[in-house]
Order: C-alpha cells, then sequence, then structure tokens
C-alpha cells in the first residue's frame, strides 16, 4: 500500500488540510474523512452526477476525480450553497416547484443548476435539459426540475 | 367518521421533507457511522452457471484490517435458505451461493474489513475454482430443459407449470370451462394474433442499497438500518433468519433514495450483515456498487405473451386468449412468482370482453430474479391488452378511440367483476377519453401526423387506456397482510405526533399527512409531525408499494385521528360545562379551537384542552387521562384508478432514431390530497413507462454474461429525453375507502408503454409493420425502414 499523501483543499470556503492514502475517491474524501454527506454516490461509471460538486467554479463528478487531484483546488459542495434562511435560488426553486421526490440526486442536480445559471442566467427550456443530462433523477420525470431551474433563473 | 373541513387537503402545499434534502442534510443508510462499525464486501461469481470447486480464501484473510472471510458453506451452518412471500414451491436460495452458482454475482463469499477499499482488496485476492454449466438464457428454449436443468426438483425449468384463468375458470374446483372463449371464436369475424415482449427491466433508483446491522451483545438486541421500502416486513424476515425474536429487532428505513419495487425485497446482503454482525458483536455496514445493483438487485418485466384477440366488424372485442411465459431468472424472491398473476388479473383492461382465457407459466432461467418493478405486473397486462386493441383499430381501419369507447365498460356496470376475477370498485372511461382527446387535440394530431409524412418524415401517433390495480389490499390479497397502521398523538403543547406504517421513500407522505391531521383537528399542518420506517416508534405496519399510501395509510391514519379526536371532544365538553353532560357528537375542531355545532361563541383552544388532558383536574367522569390512540385499517377491496395516454412520436429516417414529440395524461386516481406530488408522481411514471417503450432493457449474453451492467449500457432516461408531458386528471372517488383516494405511484408506467409503441407501429405502418417490440433501438428502426418488412 503507497503511503498516505496530504491534500490542502477550500472547502465551502474553509481550508481543509489531510493526509490520504492516493486512490482515496474526492468523493469519498468528503463524505467519510469530512463527513461532508449531502454529496452522494449513486454509480461507479461517472454517468449518474449523483456526486456533482463545485470544483474551482466548474462542475465536476467526484466519484471522478482523486482526492489528490483537488489539491489546492476550491471546492463547493451543497453543504456550501445555502442553508435555512439563506437559500440559494435553485435550492428555492426546487423545494417550491417540487424538484424533487427521494431527494438522492438533488444535490448532485442542483449543484449543475447552480453552475448552469452561473453560466446562463437565462436558459431556454431546452438549454436547461442539456445543463441538466449529466445527472440522472429516477423520480420526477425531470419536468418539475426545469420548473426549479426557471424559477430560480427568474429569481435572478 | 367525522366529517374533515377542506382545508388543506387538495392544496399544492410544498413538501417538508424539502428543507432537509436541499441542503444535503438527509441521513441515508450510507450515511450512518458508528463506533467500531466494519465494512462487508462480497465476491461474486463472474459466471452465470457454474459448480463451486474450490474457494481459497487464506490470501484474502491474511490481508491487514480483514477481520473474517466466510464462504457460502460456513454461512449455511448458521443462516438458513431466504425466505419467500407466495405459495408457489420453490427451491433452496442461500444468502450466498453454497456449492452451485446460477446468475452472474451471485455471492460466493463475504469479506469483513475495518474498511470499505479493504474490504474490495481482499474479496478481489479470494481464489475461486469453478465448474462452468451451459446458461439457460433463452425463455422458451428453458421451458424443454434446454440446454440444461437449472434446479434438480424442476423439470423443464418450469418454476410454476401452468395456472389457468380467466372465463369459466372455476378456482376453487380448479377446472377451466372452454365453451365460451371457444364459443367467441368460433363465432368472431376475425381472429389476430401477435407474439409480445414485455422485456426485462432495472429498476435503478438512484440510492442503490444499503444495510448497516448492529447487534449489541449485552442486550441480545439487533438493530437494522436498510434502504427498504416496508422496515416492519424486514424486522419479520430478519428475526426469523437470524433466530432472534422478533421483539429483539428493530428496523430502521433512513432516508430511502427511491425504490420502484426492488426495496420490497429483503435481499442476502441484508441477512449477512444480520447474522454476521450477531456472530462478531460488531456493527457492519455494506453499501451496493451501481455494477453490483444491475446484476444482483431485482429486474422487473420479462414476460412473453402470445395474444389471440377476436371480434366483430363493428369494432366490438369479443374474445381474448392469451398465453404468459414470464422469465423469472434463477430463483424466486419474495414476490417474485405472483406478480405475474397481477399481470393475468389485469386482463380485462378497461374493456367489457366477455370471453378470456388466460394461461401462465413461469421458467427458470440463469438471470436474475424478476420481482416488483412499479406497477408489478399490470403494465405487462396493459400493455398486451392495449396494444391487441390497437391491432384490432389497424385492422379495422378504425380510430382507436372509437374501438376503445365502443368496448369500455361503462360507469352503471360498478362495481364490475371482471373475467378475470377482479372487482373494479368505480370509473367513468369516456369522460377521461374525451378529455385526453381534448387536450391533446386528437384530430389535430392526425392531421399534423398526415402532413409530416406528405413531407417524407416518419411521424406516428399512438393512444392507450389503463386500469391497475391500487391500494392493496385486503388481507387475502398480500402474504404480509392487506393492513395499515397509524397511532395519533394530541401531544400535551396541542401539537400532534403521528406514526404511519406507510414508509415513504419519495412519495411526500410527511406532507400529505399533515395536511390530512391538520384538516382533521382544525390546526395548522405544521404542527403535526409524522414519524415513519423505524419499527421502535411505530408498532406496527406493512409499508409502501402497490400504490397503497394514501389509500390504505392514509385512511388508518384518519381512523386513529377519529379516535383520538372524539375523546378530545368528551374532554373539551368537560370543560366547557363541567357538570352536564354534553353530546360531544358535533364538536366542531377548526382554526385550532373546539366548539359545539352552532355555538362558535363559547370555543375552548385546542391547546387547552390537550393541557387539561395530561393533567385532568378533575378527571372528567367516564375519562382516562391523555389523548393517543391507534388503528389498524384493510380495506374491503383493491382500488382501481385509471386514465388515458397519448404520444406523437417521429423516427429519424436516416438513423432510425426514435423521438418523443408529444405526451399527454389524463389519470383517475380519485381523491387527490396534494395536486402537486400528483403531478410528480405520474411524472416519474411517465419517464419509466416512456424509458421502457423507447430505451431501456436488460441484456444478457447467450452466455449469461450481463452486457447492459453499467449506466453507459443500461439507458435510463435523460432530462433531454422528453418533451413537455401535459397533465389532466378526471376525479372517480372510490366507494372502498373513506377518502375516495385510490393511488397513483404506478399510474404514468401502465397508459405510456403501449402508447408510445402504439406509435412507433402508427409511424412504421406504412412501412407494413403491425407491431414491434420494445425497446424501440435505433437500429432495429433504421432496419426497418431502410431494409423493409417486419421488426
Amino acid at each position: 500500500m503507497a503511503n498516505n499523501v496530504p491534500v490542502s483543499i477550500n472547502i465551502n470556503g474553509t481550508p481543509r488540510e489531510a493526509e490520504v492514502p492516493p486512490r482515496t475517491l474526492l468523493v469519498h474524501f468528503l463524505r467519510e474523512d469530512l463527513g461532508l454527506t449531502g454529496t452522494h454516490v449513486g454509480c461507479d461509471t461517472s454517468q449518474c452526477g449523483a456526486c456533482t460538486v463545485i470544483v474551482d467554479g466548474k462542475s465536476a463528478k467526484s466519484c471522478t476525480i482523486f482526492a489528490v487531484q483537488a489539491d489546492g483546488c476550491e471546492v463547493t459542495t451543497i453543504e456550501g450553497i445555502g442553508s435555512d434562511g439563506n437559500l440559494h435560488a435553485v435550492q428555492e426553486g426546487f423545494w417550491e416547484e417540487h424538484g424533487l421526490q427521494c431527494g438522492y440526486c438533488t444535490p448532485g442536480m442542483i449543484i449543475s443548476g447552480v453552475t448552469l445559471l452561473n453560466e446562463n442566467k437565462n436558459p431556454s427550456e431546452q438549454e436547461i435539459r442539456e445543463g441538466i443530462s449529466g445527472n440522472f433523477c429516477r423520480c420526477t420525470g425531470y419536468q418539475h426540475i426545469v420548473s426549479a431551474i426557471q424559477y430560480a433563473a427568474k429569481k435572478g | 367518521m367525522s366529517v374533515v373541513t377542506p382545508k388543506m387537503i387538495g392544496s399544492r402545499v410544498k413538501r417538508r421533507e424539502d428543507p432537509r434534502l436541499i441542503q444535503g442534510l438527509a441521513t441515508y443508510v450510507d450515511d450512518i457511522k458508528l463506533p467500531g462499525m466494519l465494512h462487508l464486501a462480497f465476491r461474486r461469481s463472474d459466471i452465470a452457471h457454474g459448480i463451486i470447486k474450490n474457494i481459497d480464501v487464506s490470501k484474502a484473510q491474511a490481508m491487514p484490517g480483514v477481520q473474517l472471510v466466510i464462504t457460502g458453506a460456513e454461512l449455511k451452518e448458521f443462516l438458513p435458505p431466504m425466505p419467500i412471500g407466495t405459495p408457489f414451491p420453490s427451491p433452496d436460495h442461500y444468502s450466498v451461493a453454497v456449492d452451485r452458482v446460477r446468475y452472474q454475482g451471485e455471492p460466493i463469499a463475504v469479506v469483513v474489513a475495518s474498511d470499505r477499499y479493504l474490504a474490495r482488496d481482499a474479496a478481489d485476492a479470494i481464489v475461486i475454482e469453478m465448474e462452468t454449466l451451459p446458461a439457460v438464457m433463452d425463455t422458451e428454449r428453458s421451458m424443454t430443459g434446454q440446454p440444461t436443468v437449472i434446479h434438480p426438483d424442476f423439470p423443464n425449468n418450469l418454476a410454476v407449470p401452468y395456472v389457468p384463468g380467466g372465463t369459466g375458470f372455476d378456482a376453487v374446483a380448479g377446472t377451466v370451462d372452454n365453451t365460451a372463449v371457444d364459443k367467441a371464436f368460433a363465432e368472431a369475424d376475425f381472429v389476430l394474433s401477435q407474439r409480445m415482449l414485455n422485456q426485462r427491466l432495472a429498476p435503478t433508483p438512484m440510492e442503490p442499497r444499503g444495510v448497516v446491522a448492529h447487534y449489541e451483545p449485552g442486550k441480545d438486541h439487533l438493530t437494522i438500518w436498510s434502504s427498504t421500502q416496508n422496515p416492519h416486513i424486514l424486522k419479520t424476515f430478519i428475526a426469523a433468519l437470524t433466530g432472534t425474536p422478533d421483539n429483539q429487532v428493530r428496523a430502521i428505513a433512513p432516508e430511502v433514495g427511491g425504490g420502484f419495487g426492488c426495496k420490497i425485497n429483503i435481499y442476502g446482503e441484508d441477512y449477512v450483515a444480520a447474522a454476521l454482525s450477531k456472530k462478531l458483536g460488531k456493527p457492519l455496514k455494506w453499501i451496493e456498487d451501481r455494477s453490483e445493483a444491475f446484476m444482483t438487485t431485482i429486474h422487473g418485466r420479462d414476460i412473453i405473451g402470445y395474444v389471440d384477440i377476436a371480434g366483430k366488424n363493428d369494432g366490438t372485442v369479443t374474445g381474448l386468449k392469451i398465453k404468459l411465459i414470464a422469465d423469472i431468472g434463477a430463483y424466486n424472491m419474495i414476490l417474485t412468482a405472483a406478480i405475474p398473476t397481477l399481470t393475468m388479473l389485469m386482463l380485462n383492461g378497461t374493456y367489457n370482453i366477455p370471453a378470456i382465457r388466460a394461461e401462465l407459466t413461469e421458467v427458470f432461467t440463469n438471470k436474475m430474479p424478476t420481482d416488483a418493478y412499479r406497477g408489478a405486473g399490470r403494465p405487462e397486462g396493459t400493455y398486451f391488452v392495449e396494444r391487441g386493441m390497437d391491432m384490432v383499430a389497424r385492422h379495422l381501419n378504425m380510430d382507436p378511440a372509437e374501438v376503445k369507447r365502443k368496448n369500455f365498460i361503462q360507469p352503471d356496470q360498478f362495481p364490475f367483476a371482471t373475467q378475470m376475477g377482479a372487482v373494479y370498485d368505480s370509473g367513468d372511461y369516456e369522460k377521461a377519453l374525451d378529455l385526453a382527446l381534448k387536450n391533446a387535440n386528437w384530430e389535430g394530431m392526425k392531421r399534423e401526423r398526415d402532413a409530416a409524412r406528405a413531407q417524407g418524415r416518419i411521424v406516428g401517433v399512438g393512444l392507450a387506456f389503463y386500469v391497475e390495480v391500487c391500494g392493496l389490499g385486503p388481507s387475502a390479497s398480500l402474504p404480509t397482510g392487506g393492513w395499515e397502521y397509524s397511532s395519533v398523538t394530541v401531544e400535551r403543547s396541542g401539537k400532534i405526533t403521528a406514526t404511519t406504517g406507510s414508509s415513504p421513500h419519495g412519495q411526500g407522505n410527511e406532507t400529505t399527512f399533515s395536511q390530512m391531521l391538520g384538516d382533521q383537528f382544525g390546526i395548522p399542518m405544521d404542527d403535526v409531525t409524522i414519524l415513519h420506517g423505524d419499527t421502535g416508534v411505530v408498532k406496527q405496519g406493512i409499508g409502501t408499494f402497490g400504490s397503497r399510501s394514501q389509500a390504505v395509510g392514509g385512511t388508518v391514519l384518519m381512523k386513529a385521528g377519529d379516535k383520538v379526536k372524539d375523546k378530545m371532544a368528551k374532554f373539551a365538553a368537560a370543560m366547557m360545562n363541567p357538570n352536564e353532560e354534553m353530546d360531544t357528537s358535533d364538536m366542531v375542531f377548526e382554526g385550532g379551537r373546539i366548539y359545539a355545532k352552532g355555538s362558535p361563541g363559547t370555543s375552548i383552544g385546542f391547546g387547552e384542552v390537550a393541557a387539561f388532558a395530561y393533567v385532568p383536574v378533575p378527571l372528567p367522569a367516564g375519562l382516562d387521562p391523555g389523548l393517543s390512540d391507534s388503528a389498524f385499517w384493510e380495506p374491503a377491496n383493491n382500488t382501481y384508478p385509471f386514465g388515458c395516454h397519448i404520444a406523437m412520436l417521429e423516427i429519424d429516417r436516416d438513423t432510425g432514431e426514435p423521438k418523443l414529440l408529444k405526451m399527454v395524461a389524463v389519470d383517475d386516481c380519485g381523491t387527490v390530497i396534494n395536486p402537486m406530488i400528483v403531478e410528480g408522481q405520474v411524472h416519474g411514471g411517465l419517464a419509466q413507462g416512456i424509458g421502457q417503450a423507447m430505451i431501456e432493457e436488460v441484456v444478457y449474453d447467450e452466455d449469461g454474461q450481463l452486457l447492459t451492467g453499467s449506466f453507459m449500457d443500461y439507458a435510463i432516461p435523460r432530462a433531454t429525453d422528453f418533451p413537455w408531458f401535459e397533465l389532466d386528471k378526471t376525479v372517480t372517488p372510490t366507494p372502498v375507502n373513506p377518502l375516495g383516494a385510490k393511488g397513483v405511484g404506478e399510474a404514468g408506467t401502465l397508459g405510456s408503454t403501449p402508447c408510445i409503441v402504439n406509435a412507433a407501429v402508427d409511424a412504421l405502418s406504412p412501412f407494413g409493420v403491425k407491431h414491434i417490440d420494445m425497446m424501440l433501438r435505433p437500429e432495429k428502426l433504421w432496419r426497418i425502414i431502410n431494409e423493409g418488412g417486419q421488426a
């Protein structure tokens, strides 16, 4: 077994330092080492997007990145998006428009919605559908998720 | 029952579940960490069928962090075969294979280690020697015992050799009289025949399965957290198989990330986690990888229908014969063998077909077992009937809507006893059909199709109707019992805590049940807390499946509420008039106050009565302290929701790729508690039904290797696959429960699938196509377009 290696990642605005086995996936580092369990694992081939986080401003699937690859990066997880009383407009949209059922894909889906709106303030329905096409949802049929992101876009 | 003033019921109320879910604060099973917790990994069979010759665990056992490596033969010493919930004979099925494997992914050995990565390393280090046997993969060849027999006690791989049903079948005597069916076919103007496949699917909830088992030796107590739809059933089965008294087992369904039927089952991994936690006295965790899920979580559907449909030239359908062959995979799981019987039950559809003969055979193959997947048998039945009805329309050159209209069961015929032994509760099918035709602009759609065709485009329109059996059910229809349980407590503060045996995993019952109790007690729904999914908190229960939460769980919630409300009314009366006995039957609970009907001026606060009930000085005559009660209830019949789905589809001439252009749905699930949640259920059901028609299929190769073993190869729909769904509803309450609610969880999967295939057949009809099997693989469509002829 290779020796642990140091990583230094700014997560949700807080610098975090740790020594981890080099094969540790970023998602497992977030979940197991830091207790940030809002980021989920839904597959093992990078399709489902449940593990989506923001790395240096871009959405990324944290099951496809080793923790050491995020060394020196800024990472935002669902826990850093918004909180009670101060929800992000996309979170609010998901609540208002019933954009979730079981909630498992929701953190990743919200992250994709946030990064989409960062890049395109006023996306069309088709652009929203394409923007979240890297995220699977098995419950909603996506329609209310589209509405949720439209809600957030309208709120600006 | 007392009258519920409609306030929150029927409103689009935002969900109470959402704040924790949108912030990533919910606790799913993989989020649970216990001190000293160890991790399980399963070494699985790489081949579909073979004999275990040798297992060498020495290398794995010597790895650092490994606590235990155990084989199926060793586990067998203290873990019996897994129980099933159906009355059919069944071969022994051990949690971990003992001497022979019968599907790819079947567990062979188990590792317990201090870390998830180490457990996986050690599982990979186990060396297994296998003798490969021929894989039995073709459903119909399997029935002849070819290429081999999977279970020696089941000749010709017949799991269930023959189940008849329909007209002239006497269930008690077990006899079949074919007179009526033969006559219908002899006198028919036409008989249309078609073999159809309702293909194998993978349920794929976004959260895979997972379990944490914690046995506490000093207490002889086992707590098991599992991603399950029914913790009470889990508790019962785990207790029985691990030899733990059921009053020493607590099962908890934490946040559950979707189920769609596949989390009804109790799987080998659950039993192994419980048994090994008991053996080691340590908490154990196992979380399924998605690759494991495709191989080892139950599949759905996989049933062949040989359909013969007979009719008159005016469009009247006079007879139906369906031979069903279900490919159930390698073993029976809890409900496996019963699911195809639900297919039989629905073969009357929404039509007054006077003569039906159904015959069912279930066969073993070297595939993952099938079991309940959203709709569980009913989408399959609906598909066969609705494809048949569409074939009739096409044969007669009639509009499919008119063929349906001509054959519908009429509103005044309910309750309607079908040829298949069901008694439909209520329905107004024509009303839903007319609304769907109007919303879709059906005539306009047909003109649009014709105009597109004139331009050389390949466009089709499709329509399907469905009825399904929901709200399961009387205990006679469920081996677990068909009731549900609830308790309601008015706390000292005047807030309400209720428990329910329904165990939601996305259905939003914390919201709908709060709406109901808020209205029932005349208090804000925010003052109600709904507890579920924990057998230590909810004393009894069945669980969430078969679209039963509202119809059965909602009804028993109100029944428990009524008991508490009656007592609270007596306390209120005693407080208002200590010296005289009041008639409390018409006390009104409204706006946080309680008063006698007609005298709102002399009301008393809800909270005051609650406080008094717990310190009743003086104790009113005939009353005991406290405000808490519970209820069990089971319906006398199932419910039968229905609806109409309409689609328009285009196929790309150059690539064969189908694209869904329009999807219109009218669903009738009886009384609606929260329209927003009902819409969400329909959307999700449509998505899965469309997924089946267009892009989903579990595929094994001829050696039993799963070719669709990841999301790279098994396609579940993405957001870009759908047009905007256009929804509407009719409301035909059921008389089966006082709410009038029928259930809606599975509805969307019933109509959408045949509706889309009907549209595809319509699109390809200029090429001579009369039927096409799912899924609508572009290659298959391209060949029809470019090489001509049948699919």
